[in-house]
Parts: structure tokens; sequence; C-alpha cells
């Protein structure tokens, strides 16, 4: 992707406002996607995704602020002149027309053969391999099944964008996790720039090369999935994407903050001395296997321990965390060699490079 | 790469984004302001004309008030509101006890032949209202077979129009009622019998709280109805004057517009009262279903079963004999004294009244107002509810389209003399054609054509238009391809309800026929004052028959297109 990113970026989003009376939907947002990129808009419901994929679209136009697309004036274009392709969550397949019509229908009124269209729809059904069920009706079909459809009809026209809102959320657990390879598949396949709205960070982290994290109505941090979470930019991403520990703590002087009665180094970015500020932790970076080190190890007492498989989940109390309760993943083979048992008190270390900052909460 | 960017413009500085207006959305746009400009043309306008008539005198100079003074210090003009709100009160008390207690024993408990009793208790909707007045003289008029019945009193009068109207109400109430217990949730009643709450106490703390605003709903649909009625009490009122007889005899027997525009806004007045309060009720209902409900499945109770399978056949027996009656009435040579059973009855050309002209007449009327009427509605309800943008010209649409159902017909009727009969209007040619009439009754039930049009539209998926759209396929290919097919159901019902009310109304174009566009049903009520009252039963029956027909012909006929394009409804 590091290329692509010198080149001119596709599609241009500058100081998008989007108000629905006196309420704030979308607050001066700016965003740049670079062509074949995969963008994943992420946020709790309500947080503006949902209108940011429909003003690109111009489904929803946005109040200020400027779209650009191709090197082109969008922002007050109306849907039929834009060029996209969508997906909705509710699949949208016209429910009297067989799949191969449903399919056919952006083509029809292209002033294309009769047998051009024949041969697009064929490859479009080889495509998402439906060509079995082309003459089904929507009904008919499994909600995956359905969903690939819509995806055929909406690639139908190769549009040079595809906007896809929330396209996995109506399926169940299995057919998501495999209707998601197949989209980010066809996707790198095809090449087409995507915009994807969900609420569901594994489905971000999985299919994104961005991923957008917006709450609401503002752009919260914009990056590949990795930077999302392991450098979360603020509280807010830290807690949404993944589980993160907070606990409140003081910068003791550069480079040590103090959290309850232990000292820890880490990076103190610009917070000054003295202020307050929450550490940030994942509970899979708390190490409590490689204690070769002596630095940022604290004393912990396990409250509680939850066997989850693969791994036990640990709850952590003591003097260090200042009443707070903090959880830990520890594999079963330091559980069992250890012998860790509820009530027992154990080194843990919080390795530096894993600790964020964030500025101190209120209260 | 973070951009969390917050304050950089303020809003103030920035120009508003004004969308452009596709082509798809001028299309629309310029349907919609034509299609709402006819209805305010054929609706606003003349209720205008109408209420500019009614403070005017015989030499069309304005006088103010002085029309409703004149109306407010006659007594005998005044006694009529009276009556008409009498009549109206107990109509609606007698209806709804009645329908609620026949909607709860079809919805609520295991009574056997449920199918008949619903489809007994829909026949008046295919009857002309008169019919049942008509029927009411044979049984208890002065010649009556069961005229022992009313102990002296006379059925010509507040009886008679109290039965009567009844009569034809019934279905309107029974079917808000019916659809008011429907939509209850099985586990409220399974809480109340967890909770071991009496019979009588679940009664009164569940269901008639679950269907209160139903009721409520019936109620106004009830009181407008008889208030605004003309037919039963034109044919069985006797000396006993109500609004909209009123109204009639100022216009047609006196020839006097003006008093009959000012009793006419009296007549109007309560209607839109109704109108109002019934509306803000039915947004209340809408709140009450929840998508999790669980269907109620009622168990036996032979004791309460029983009793109300007698009830609902008490109640179907009545209808069956008003109907009977009517039929029977229509097919004696002379009544009473040759009671032998001949057709001369049906020999209407040498009757006054219009004779069988006006029979075709009704058909070629009705099937008109169906096709013209389902056309432009469905289409304009479309244009409401899929348009982009334009959020005034679509609420405005919408507002004038939920008028007329708060004009009598007798009153638009009325409304349209004043506006069509004006030389100067450029649609004086109508005054007079089949075109009128037409119109008259698009205009006239125009309300629930919209409300059915806007409820199958509103079910559909809302972003069908969205992606034809992003795959720029105009709107008029997915209205025809996907929309209108999809809807079909819908538009069947809205043209067989056009149908069907264009056969049987008569306020509604009792002041606008000609005479060789007279119909079926003011023939029904010109027969029937002129004393051919058997002939009057005998067109009324003619109706009836036609309706029934239409009904069946519609059933056959949506089975076989439902066959052909619903069949992807099926799995």
């Amino acid at each position: 992707m590091g290329t692509a990113m010198d080149a001119e970026p596709f599609l241009k989003i500058e100081h998008l406002t989007k108000n629905f009376g006196d309420f704030t939907a979308l607050n001066d947002v700016s965003l740049e996607v670079f062509e074949s990129e995969f963008v994943c808009f992420l946020g709790p419901s309500g947080c503006g995704k949902t209108t940011l994929l429909r003003a690109i679209a111009g489904l929803d136009i946005q109040t200020y602020g400027r779209v650009e697309q191709n090197g082109q004036d969008i922002s007050d274009l109306p849907p039929a002149e834009r060029d996209f392709g969508i997906v909705f969550q509710s699949y949208a397949l016209f429910p009297n027309l067989s799949v191969r019509k449903n399919i056919a229908y952006g083509l029809e009124n292209r002033k294309l053969s009769k047998s051009k269209i024949n041969e697009r729809v064929e490859e479009l059904l080889g495509l998402v391999s439906l060509a079995d069920q082309q003459t089904k009706y929507p009904a008919q079909l499994s909600g995956g099944q359905q969903q690939r459809v819509a995806l055929a009809r909406a690639m139908a026209t190769s549009p040079g964008l595809l906007l896809l809102d929330e396209p996995l959320s109506a399926l169940d657990a299995k057919v998501r996790v495999h209707l998601r390879s197949e989209i980010k598949d066809l996707q790198r396949r095809l090449g087409v720039t995507t915009i994807m709205v969900t609420h569901d960070q594994e489905e971000a982290l999985t299919m994104a090369d961005r991923i957008v994290v917006m709450d609401q109505g503002v752009i919260e941090q914009i990056g590949s999935p990795e930077e999302i979470y392991s450098k979360p930019a603020t509280a807010f991403v830290a807690d949404f994407i993944g589980t993160m520990n907070f606990v409140p703590g003081v910068v003791a002087r550069s480079g040590v903050v103090k959290m309850g009665n232990s000292e820890l180094n880490c990076d103190t970015l610009s917070f000054s001395d003295g202020s307050a500020i929450t550490v940030a932790i994942r509970p899979e970076d708390i190490n409590a296997q490689d204690l070769s080190h002596t630095d940022n190890v604290v004393e912990a007492e396990i409250h509680h321990l939850e066997f989850l498989g693969s791994y036990y989940r640990a709850e952590l109390g003591g003097a260090a965390f200042s009443g707070h309760d903090i959880r830990a993943d520890f594999s079963v083979n330091l559980v069992r060699r250890k012998a860790i048992n509820v009530g027992s008190k154990i080194p843990v270390r919080f390795p530096s490079d894993f600790i964020q900052l964030y500025p101190g909460m209120e209260g | 790469m973070v951009t969390a960017s917050t304050t950089l413009n303020n809003p103030a500085d920035l120009k508003i984004v004004k969308p452009k207006i596709g082509r798809d959305d001028w299309i629309m746009r310029t349907c919609m302001v034509v299609i709402g400009g006819l209805l305010a043309v054929f609706i606003l306008l003349p209720l205008y004309t109408m209420l500019s008539k009614s403070l005017e005198n015989k030499a069309d100079a304005f006088v103010g008030l002085a029309n409703y003074y004149e109306y407010f210090s006659t007594p005998a003009l005044f006694l009529s509101a009276a009556n008409s709100l009498q009549v109206a009160i107990i109509s609606t008390f007698v209806v709804i006890i009645t329908a609620f207690i026949y909607a709860y024993a079809l919805t609520r408990t295991c009574i056997p032949f449920k199918w008949f009793f619903r489809l007994v208790a829909l026949v008046p909707l295919l009857t002309p209202s008169l019919l049942g007045g008509i029927s009411l003289v044979y049984w208890f008029g002065n010649q009556g077979v069961a005229k022992g019945l009313l102990m002296g009193e006379t059925i010509y009068g507040p009886i008679g129009v109290v039965i009567g109207s009844s009569y034809w109400v019934f279905p309107h109430a029974l079917m808000i009622v019916i659809t008011a217990l429907s939509i209850t949730d099985a586990r409220l009643y399974e809480a109340a019998e967890a909770l071991r709450t009496s019979k009588v106490k679940t009664f009164f703390t569940v269901t008639l709280p679950g269907c209160k605003y139903g009721l409520i709903s019936a109620c106004f649909v009830v009181f407008t109805l008889v208030f605004t009625d003309f037919g039963v009490p034109k044919v069985i009122g006797g000396n006993f004057n109500v609004l909209a007889t009123d109204v009639y005899k100022q216009v047609i027997g006196q020839q006097n517009f003006q008093m009959g525009a000012v009793v006419s806004v009296v007549l109007l007045v309560p209607a839109i009262f109704a109108f109002a309060a019934d509306r803000i009720v039915q947004k209340k209902q809408v709140a009450l279903l929840s998508a999790r409900a669980v269907p109620y499945q009622p168990k036996p109770n032979r004791k309460r079963d029983t009793i109300l399978f007698c009830f609902c056949g008490l109640i179907a027996a009545l209808i069956i004999a008003m109907l009977g009656m009517a039929q029977f009435a229509a097919l004696v040579k002379f009544w009473p004294y040759n009671l032998e059973l001949a057709f001369n009855n049906y020999d209407f050309d040498v009757m006054d009244g219009g004779g069988w002209d006006a029979y075709w007449n009704s058909i070629r009327m009705a099937l008109y107002t169906a096709l013209f009427g389902t056309i432009l509605i469905f289409f304009g309800a479309y244009l409401v509810e899929k348009g982009q943008g334009f959020k005034t010209g679509r609420t405005l649409f919408h507002m004038i389209a939920m008028l007329p159902l708060a004009v009598p017909g007798l009153v638009l009727g009325l409304s349209y003399i004043f506006f069509f009969n004006n030389p100067n209007n450029p649609f004086n040619f109508l005054y007079g054609t089949m075109g009128i009439l037409i119109i008259a009754t698009i205009t006239h039930f125009y309300t629930v054509s919209h409300l059915t049009a806007t409820t199958a539209l509103k079910q559909m998926d809302a972003e069908f238009e969205s992606v034809s759209a992003s795959l720029k396929a105009p709107f008029y290919k997915t209205l025809f391809r996907v929309t209108l097919p999809v809807c079909m159901p819908a538009v069947l019902d809205i043209s067989m309800y056009l149908f069907l009310n264009a056969m049987t109304t008569v306020s509604a174009v009792i002041f606008l026929y000609a005479s060789d566009t007279t119909l079926a049903a003011v023939a029904v009520m010109n027969m029937d004052d002129a004393g051919d009252i058997a002939p009057a039963a005998a067109m009324a029956m003619m109706i009836a028959y036609t309706c029934a027909g239409a009904r069946i012909l519609y059933v056959i006929l949506t089975y076989s297109i439902n066959k052909r394009t619903q069949a992807w409804r099926t799995r």
C-alpha cells in the first residue's frame, strides 16, 4: 500500500458536516481514500459512519463540505450521477426478479447487446459462485447467497467505488466469517476501491487495509488494523477495539508514571510532570512468564480465574492498581506450571512498549 | 495519520451544499405537483367556493354571517342539527357495542363458522345505504309484515334511521375492531393467568385497554358516517329531518343554494373534528404494536362460546333478514295484496328514475373510477413515499390527500355545483358529464385508497430506490419492474374499493348527475321518492349482485394474478 499513498487520492472528503435539525451527525470530517484500497468505517451505532457513507453515495447529501471522486467534485450530485455500487445490510434485492434478472438490472439500460449482457451476467454469477441458483427468487436463497447476489448486482456495472453498508450484520456467525474472506478476496481480485461500514471490530481488523474509527460524528483515528490495535490514538479507540485495562495514574517525571504504589517506565509523551493520566494496557500484553527484566514488575493477587479454553483470563488486584481489578491473559501452560490459583500472589510485568497513556479520567 | 480535527471551520463561514436535482427528481416532482394541483382543484377550490357561497346572499353579494344567523334563528333548521346528533350518538352506541361483541367472538373465542359470520357481516358494504331503509319499510312500514313489533311506534323517524344506519355502518366498525382485537400479545394473557387474575379483571385490564384506540377510532368513524349520511334518513326518515336531508331539501326543493351551503358547513365542522381526533388516536395505536408480539390463540370455553355463537347467529340473521326482505319485495308482484313472484319490478325502463340506462351508467362510472382512480392514487402515493427531497411538497400533498376523508359526500357534491357550474371556470365543460361523476367519486374516496397505497409502499425496502439510482436505472423502470408488481395486491384492493363505492354511493353524486348520466343508486332513491318502492328494492338488489359479482371476480382475478406476479413470495 506504501506506494499508493504517494499517488493522488481516489476519494477526497473535505470538512464534511451533516446536520439533522439540531443534531450534528458528522462534524467536520476529512478523509482520503486511495485507489484499490479497502477502507472500513468502524464505530458504535450512531457514530456517523453510515451518514458518512450515505453522503459519499449522495443518498443524504452533507450540509457542508466537499466530496471529490477521481478528480471530479461530486459534492452536490444526486446518486444517479455518481459512480458507485452499493450493498445494504437488508440486501435490497428486488424480490420479484430472479437472481439473474437482479444482476442484469443495471446492465439493461446501457445500450448493451443482449449477448453482452448475458456474458457479463454469466461472469458475475461465476464470480460469486451462484451459477446454479440463477433462476431462483431471492426469498428462495439463504442470507449469505442473497448478499452475494447483491454484491454481484453492485459490481455488474464495474463501478469505480464499492460501498458496503453493514453487509454482513444480518447473517449468522459462521456465514459471516466465510463471506468476510470471500468479499475481501473478490475485492483484491477486482481491485475496486471499497468502503465498508461496520460496527464489528473483528470484521474491520480482518478485512480492511485501513480503518477509520469514528465516534459522535468525528474521526477518532485512521490507520492500519495493526496501528489501530497496538497504538490506539485515544482512550475511546483503545476501549472500543479489543479489551483494554485502564488504571488512573500520575506522571512522576519524564519517562516514569506512578500507578498506585508502583512506578512504571514508559514513554510519557508530552504529558507534563504531575499531570493526571490513565495508564492503559491490553490483557495479553501483561507478562507473567519472562521476568528476566526487573523493571515495571508489580505484585498482583489473583482475584478471579476464568478458563476460556486456549487460555485463562485472570482478574488481578493489588496495591499497584489502586483498587481497580485489571484483566490479564495467561496461557494454560503458565497457569499449570506456576500453579496459579485464586488467591495466589505473583509478580507481573508491564512491558513499557505496550503501555499507552491517555489524559486522566474525570473523577 | 491522526486527523481527529474538530474546530477547523466555523459552519457560518461555510457554504451550505445545495444538492443538485437529477433528471428523475425533476420528473417526479413535476408529476407530483401536477397530481397535487389536480387534487387541490378538485377538493380545496370547491370547498372554498362553498364556504364563500355561505357568506353571500342570493344576488351573490357578501353578507357576512347573515345566513348563519338566519339558520340558527330558524328553529326548524336548527332542530335538524339536534336530530342528526341524536341518531348519530345512539347509532354509535348500538353499533360499537354490537361490533365489539361480534368481533370479540370472531377473534377471541372458538365458535364454529367464523368464516360465515365474517362474510355475512361484510354484506352491507355491497349495498347502497338506501337498501336498509327500503327493507325496513317492508318489515315495519305502514304495510309491513312485522309492524306490530314496534308497539304503535312508527318506523318512519328516528327508530328507522338508527336501525337502517346501524345496518350499513356495522361492517365499517367491525373491520376496525377486528383489527384492534387481532393485534394483541398472547404473553399478556399468559402473564395475567400466571398472576391468577380473574377473567373479568383480565378483560378490563388487558383486553379493553389493548383495543382502546381501535374502539375510539371506530366510534369516530361510525359517528361521522351516520351524522353525514343521506340515504337512510331520505328513505325512512319521514318527517324526521336531519342535516343531510336539509341540505338536499334546501338545494333541490327550494333552490336555496346559500342556505344549502350554510347547512353543509354545519355538517362539515363536526366531521372535521371527528376526523382530526381520529387521526390523533390512530397515531397512538401504532406505537402499541411490537414486532415480537406472540399471536393470541383462543381456548375453547363452552359457556362463553355458546352464548357468543347465539349472538353472532342473531346478528347474522338480522343482516340476512334485511337483504332477504329487499330481495323478496323486489320479486313480489304487488305488495301486500299479490305475493306471487314475478320480474315486473325489474322493468326499470317503464319507471321514472333512469331505467336500465342508470344501471349501465353506474357500471361504466364504477369501472372508470376504478381504472383512473387507481392509477392516479397509486402514482400519487408513490411520488409522496419514494420521492427524494422536496419535503414540503410531499408533506403538503399528503395533507391534501387526507382531506377528502373529512368531507361528507353531500358537501363535496354541493361544492362541485358551486365550483363547476360557474361559466367562468375553465373546468365548466365537465358540468353535467360522466367526467364530473368520476372525479367526484375518486375525490370522495381518495383518502382510504391513498392510505392503502402508502402502507403498501412503506412496507417495501427503502433502499430499492438507492440501489436503482446507483445502477443508474431511471425511476420509472424500478416503478414498473419492481414497485408496481410487488404492490399488486394493494393496487387490486384499491381498485376494488373504488369500484364498490362508486356502485353504491349516493351522497357524492346526488347533485351532479344529468338526465343522461343517472346512476343506479340515484335511481333507487328517485324511484323510492316516487313511491315505486318495489322497483327501488329491485334496483338496490341489482347493485348488490353486481358488487357481489365484482367481489367474486376479484377473488378469482387476484388469485390468478397473484399466482403469476407473486410467485416469488413462496419459498
